[in-house]
């Protein structure tokens, strides 16, 4: 995803000479060409994470169109007021780029999992929030969001992201089934949508047919409420704390349109996690990959 | 920046600065009256600060928010009652607009918001964010060629925080010269003095340290404050400006309670009949 993102905001680039793009002391291999292309539009804040943010405002005030790159939690949790007071109080056009999220960077260690993210810049004013499921939907974010002057959350997994969309996405950002279904609908957003996708061709086979959506823009969100009333179990996954998520967003959701739904709540528990190994691992571990999906989803429907 | 060709001719500094010490003046009597009004607090911080603000005020035309030119940041965002005075007193925001400082419903509060106030560039309060804020519109200036100096008021006891450190190596490094700050370095923060909490000095050797441009002044003394503020330099600049918390109230002065209390009316008429006479 972060290749898609910076082949497409070297597009953006192309057009616009007020795009800048700010980066951490992250992205080797990734940001070289850009910096390359538009030096004067570039600039690697050092690791200041603080000042980076602060001075990412004072450039969108200037006019600039700023982009923020860096990874996991540094662009989120340690310039957090920064974000908070300089962006978003002055409702300024600053895009924050986190690559890594959820458990990409899991060998890392608990530093850099990204999964209170959703939690924390769900409760900014004005943020919106995109976590794009695949390459091609990172595209369509990074340009349908382009002309939109306000504070901007990107939640990027890192490489390797298979391509679930096809080029031709309905219009972003509305819901899309990804697979077809009427047993019980699974909602979920960013990378960990493929094992939603893995998990519905496990349980047709068992013949327990599932609808997976993957939800691109989550706030505002666009709740599709005809397409959830379809449906007596829903099931949201995310590859994120249970607390603060997006299994609480959509709860709430359900309980504002008055749905009995009944919803049941796949992600990460609510607690310090000391598991260290892949994402593929940790998923595993967890409970988050396509095997435990299927097994959550039997469950419900009391298989 | 017109402040250095005012400050070329003694005729022309004593002109300024008489404008400056003109306005200060009415600015303390101002802040006096709007912090008893109001019940609300930082006139210390405010007394503190007005004579540099004066002094960048009348020095420079400032650029409304918005617009790239010279520009104020205020980060010490709390000594908003003697931001507002000054700015109303050397023609930036209506004067009838200070009598609802802090009040319900009003538009200037307790710490200075860019919304309300046409040359704010950033609505402050929590220290440590204006010298960043500046170094990205400085740098902005830089790259797009725009002429105009970002002019950034720290308090002392802000260098406490880290984010001016990230920001004060940044701006060397990128060789930000049209970016000056001005430190209200009254030697006084929140509960003791900045030395007793954390110790700040040698100050003026850390920002050399940081390859800055500093000097050193006096600052309620507005001819000292204009030839500093205004200098040249192809370096970043910082202008400690040593001053007295409460200055110009005698019983204010050097005062850490009067950094959240307000005048009584007794009080008030006291310190009204003060201001002026120390200058």
């Amino acid at each position: 995803m972060r290749n898609a993102f910076i082949e497409e905001l070297t597009l953006l680039a192309e057009e616009d000479d007020k795009i800048f793009l700010i980066v951490g002391d992250l992205g080797y291999g990734v940001i070289e060409n850009f910096e390359k292309r538009f030096p004067n539009q570039f600039l690697n804040a050092g690791v200041a994470e603080q000042n980076m943010m602060g001075m990412a405002a004072g450039l969108a005030s200037a006019g600039y169109k700023v982009y923020v790159y860096s990874i996991g939690n540094f662009p989120v949790f340690r310039c957090l007021e920064q974000i908070r007071n300089d962006i978003c109080y002055e409702r300024l056009d600053v895009s924050i780029v986190s690559i890594g999220a959820g458990l990409s960077y899991g060998t890392l260690g608990y530093s850099h999992h990204a999964i209170h993210d959703i939690g924390v810049m769900s409760a900014l004013p004005g943020m919106t929030i995109y976590s794009p499921a695949d390459p091609i939907e990172t595209r369509r974010a990074l340009r349908e969001s382009a002309s939109l002057q306000t504070p901007k959350y990107f939640r990027l997994g890192k490489s390797g992201e298979p391509e679930i969309f096809n080029k031709t996405l309905t219009e972003f950002p509305n819901w899309t089934e990804l697979t077809n279904g009427n047993d019980l609908l699974v909602l979920t957003t960013g990378a960990i949508t493929n094992e939603a996708i893995e998990a519905a061709a496990v349980l047709k086979n068992l013949g327990i047919e599932i609808a997976v959506v993957a939800i691109p823009v989550l706030k505002p969100l666009a709740f599709d409420r005809d397409l959830v009333r379809r449906f007596n179990n829903v099931l949201v996954l995310e590859e994120h704390s249970e607390s603060g998520g997006l299994g609480n967003i959509i709860s709430e959701k359900l309980a504002l349109n008055g749905l009995k739904t009944n919803l049941v709540k796949l992600g990460l528990p609510d607690q310090v996690l000391d598991e260290l190994g892949s994402q593929k691992y940790l998923r595993h571990h967890f409970k988050l990959d396509a095997v435990g999906i299927a097994e959550k989803v039997k469950q419900m429907l009391g298989n | 920046m017109v402040g250095n060709d005012i400050f070329e001719t003694k005729t022309g500094v004593l002109l300024v600065t008489s404008l400056s010490k003109q306005v200060a003046i009415e600015a303390r009597k101002s802040a006096l009256k709007m912090t008893f009004a109001s019940k609300a607090s930082h006139i210390g911080s405010s007394l503190s600060m007005i004579d540099i603000l004066s002094v960048i005020a009348t020095g420079v035309e400032l650029s409304p928010n918005g617009k790239l030119g010279d520009e104020l940041i205020i980060s010490k965002g709390h000594a908003a009652a003697g931001a507002y005075a000054v700015l109303a007193h050397s023609g930036y925001i209506p004067l009838s607009l200070l009598d609802s400082y802090s009040m319900d419903g009003s538009t200037l509060g307790g710490h200075v918001t860019s919304t309300h106030v046409p040359v704010i560039n950033l609505s402050t309060g929590s220290l440590g964010h204006g010298l960043p804020f500046s170094v990205g519109r400085a740098l902005a200036k830089k790259r797009l060629g725009i002429q105009g100096h970002s002019f950034v008021i720290l308090s002392d006891g802000e260098c406490d925080e880290g984010s001016n450190w990230e920001a004060a190596l940044l701006t060397s490094h990128l060789e930000l010269e049209n970016l000056s700050v001005v430190v209200d370095r009254n030697f006084l923060q929140s509960l003791k003095s900045t030395e007793e909490t954390v110790r700040l000095e040698p100050l003026a050797e850390k920002w050399l340290a940081f390859n800055w441009d500093v000097a050193t002044v006096d600052g309620h003394s507005h001819e000292e404050l204009h030839k500093a503020i205004f200098r040249n330099s192809n370096k970043p600049r910082i202008t400690i400006a040593n001053t007295v918390k409460g200055y110009g109230v005698s019983f204010m002065e050097n005062s850490v309670p009067w950094h959240y209390k307000s005048p009584s009316l007794e009080e008030l008429v006291r310190a009204l009949s003060e201001i002026g006479f120390s200058q």
